[in-house]
């Protein structure tokens, strides 16, 4: 009688599916050009850098694009970020949260949480950059 | 799909030879080789075979110097506390260099919390220990320094030698972890002037599950681990006799083969080394340039404005197995501490890649690898914003600076508050 001991099987992978492909096939990788906001961050826990650029029109995100100095997870959760917020109001993305991207990715490693944390807090500076080259649109109406 | 495997610091396949000799050990030779029936004077038998062949391998004077453990960090755990414990009525000093396996560095923490006390010797840029930095950090407490042959991340070989001469002037007994360099680089311990010694056979075409430490035999080591009467009662436990049968062989081969590893590595290191560096631009080699002072199977390189894991993942994907340095690979968030140790800007050490190279990698194999490795960084520096404001002109390579913009480990170390280059304390 044979036993499976799963060591035979030649697919394995550090990620789930979903982070595997945003880390190989990013979704809005770049730079928005003319972008109207930009935010820098990097990570205090492992010294990755994130940089998301925003392109917003009517006080709504038209455009989000990033790059990434990081982890695949990093990598990951800033492409997906970058789905999710598209479309949104400055104000709704204002309050982004990680846990949406770590929910849109199927779930991180506890030990890749702060990468999540990472894209929220690049996406954030941007809003932040954004609203202060355009104080006129703070006070707004957007919807 | 196509494997190319540059982990061998990891693990190694062990030799069809030494699967043939441990496969009686799980069937008909499965004695215990505390009985005194024919079932465990065979399985005796087998473990004095190893304990000559290992032996033999590092040139220890007799079999009786030879102590079997479950795996290297045991074998380091035995060696520290063990020397520690045992000498604890001559004093409670301990020195160590700071770039030693955790495995030391760890037992070492652990003495701390206790009475002991350590002084952890830096080393230079290269990796390399003073002996003199040694000699200056003995007190009349010390009963006990370790360094190891080779830097397990680095490959440079360490002058233990000469750290042995002043262990032998001061009476301190000498540890050394080779655990990087068995099977890998001639071992004489008594040239050394070693008092203890450590080996992982997995390392070197042997089994997992087992461990080995030298002890001379006027060096006082007292057990951590109580039972049994096992290992001239300084390891209690049933004997892992497929394993140490296994790691016997394994060092037989090893110590016959070894002129001929040595040089098939150096020629394959050799042509990595020089095909990265014709392939990629911004690459950096830590440790010893490869030659007399670098071990022949490692290579370890940070690439500038990309990290280690997406380049380990991506490698991976190809096919080809590699190891990193960089704090998103290691579960602490942390760059190696050898790393640290060596001065390396963080920015730097997030690019870390770890080769290693073993007797069955062919240089077709090592084209294949730089050959992807050159996609991958491009497709990793594509996405990296690093790379991108390198480019602009906006920060500088640390590796080759330009003269234009900030450094990028400045950049880095602003943005995300971590020093730019962590400066051994
Ligand atoms: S961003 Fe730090 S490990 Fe992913």
């Amino acid at each position: 009688m044979r036993f499976d001991t799963g060591l035979m099987s030649d697919s394995y992978t550090l990620y789930n599916q979903t982070v595997m492909d945003h880390f190989l096939n990013p979704r809005n990788l770049g730079e928005v050009p003319d972008a109207d906001g930009v935010g820098e961050v990097g990570a205090a826990a492992c010294g990755d850098i994130m940089k998301i650029s925003l392109k917003v029109k009517d006080g709504r995100i038209e455009d989000a694009r990033f790059k990434t100095f990081g982890c695949g997870s990093a990598i990951a959760s800033s492409s997906m970020a970058t789905e999710l917020i598209k479309g949104r109001t400055v104000a709704e993305a204002m309050s982004f949260s990680n846990q949406e991207v770590i929910q849109a990715l199927g779930g991180l490693p506890p030990v890749k949480i702060h990468c999540s944390v990472l894209a929220e807090e690049a996406i954030k500076a941007a809003l932040e950059d954004y609203r202060k080259r355009h104080p006129e649109a703070a006070g707004q109406p957007e919807r | 799909m196509r494997r190319v495997y540059l982990d061998h610091l990891a693990a190694t396949p062990v030799l069809p030879e030494v699967l043939a000799a441990m496969q009686p050990c799980f069937l008909e030779a499965f004695g215990n080789p505390s009985s005194l029936h024919q079932h465990g004077l065979r399985a005796r038998d087998a473990l004095a075979r190893a304990r000559a062949q290992i032996a033999a391998l590092i040139n220890a004077e007799s079999p009786e110097e030879i102590f079997f453990t479950s795996g290297g960090t045991e074998a380091a755990n035995l060696a520290i506390k063990g020397v520690a414990y045992a000498n604890q009525r001559r004093g409670h000093h301990l020195v160590v260099s700071a770039i030693e396996h955790p495995s030391v560095l760890g037992s070492v923490e652990f003495l701390e919390k206790q009475a002991f006390t350590a002084t952890r010797v830096g080393v230079d840029s290269q990796g390399w220990v003073d002996p003199e930095a040694v000699r200056a950090a003995l007190t009349d407490q010390t009963i006990l320094i370790a360094v190891h042959h080779v830097n397990h991340d680095l490959g440079a070989i360490e002058p233990v030698a000469a750290v042995g001469r002043i262990a032998a002037q001061r009476g301190i007994p000498l540890f050394v972890d080779a655990t990087a360099s068995g099977g890998w680089l001639p071992i004489d311990v008594q040239a050394m002037g070693a008092s203890l010694l450590s080996l992982s056979p997995h390392r070197f075409y042997g089994p997992k599950g087992v461990g080995v430490l030298y002890r001379h035999r006027r060096a006082r080591l007292v057990s951590i681990l109580h039972g049994g009467v096992q290992e001239g009662g300084r390891r209690a436990g049933t004997e892992n006799v497929p394993a140490i049968v296994g790691a016997g062989v394994a060092a037989e081969i090893a110590r016959r083969e070894l002129p001929e590893r040595i040089a098939h590595t150096a020629k394959l290191q050799a042509r990595l080394w020089e095909g990265v560096q014709h392939r990629i631009s911004y690459v950096k080699l830590n440790g010893p340039p490869p030659g007399a002072q670098r071990i022949s199977t490692t290579l370890n390189l940070s690439t500038e404005f990309i990290e280690g894991e997406g380049q380990l993942l991506l490698c991976d994907l190809h096919g080809i197995a590699v190891a990193s340095g960089s704090s998103c690979v290691s579960k602490s968030l942390k760059i190696s501490h050898v790393l640290a140790a060596i001065g390396l800007d963080h920015a730097l050490a997030q690019g870390n890649l770890i080769l290693s190279l073993g007797k069955d990698n062919t240089s077709e194999e090592i084209d294949y690898f730089v050959t992807t490795f050159a996609q991958v960084v491009e497709k990793l520096r594509g996405m990296s914003p690093m790379w991108a404001d390198f480019q602009r002109g906006v920060i500088d390579s640390v590796i080759q600076p330009s003269g234009r913009g900030t450094s990028f480990a400045a950049h880095a170390s602003a943005l995300a508050g971590k020093p730019a280059a962590a400066r051994p304390s």
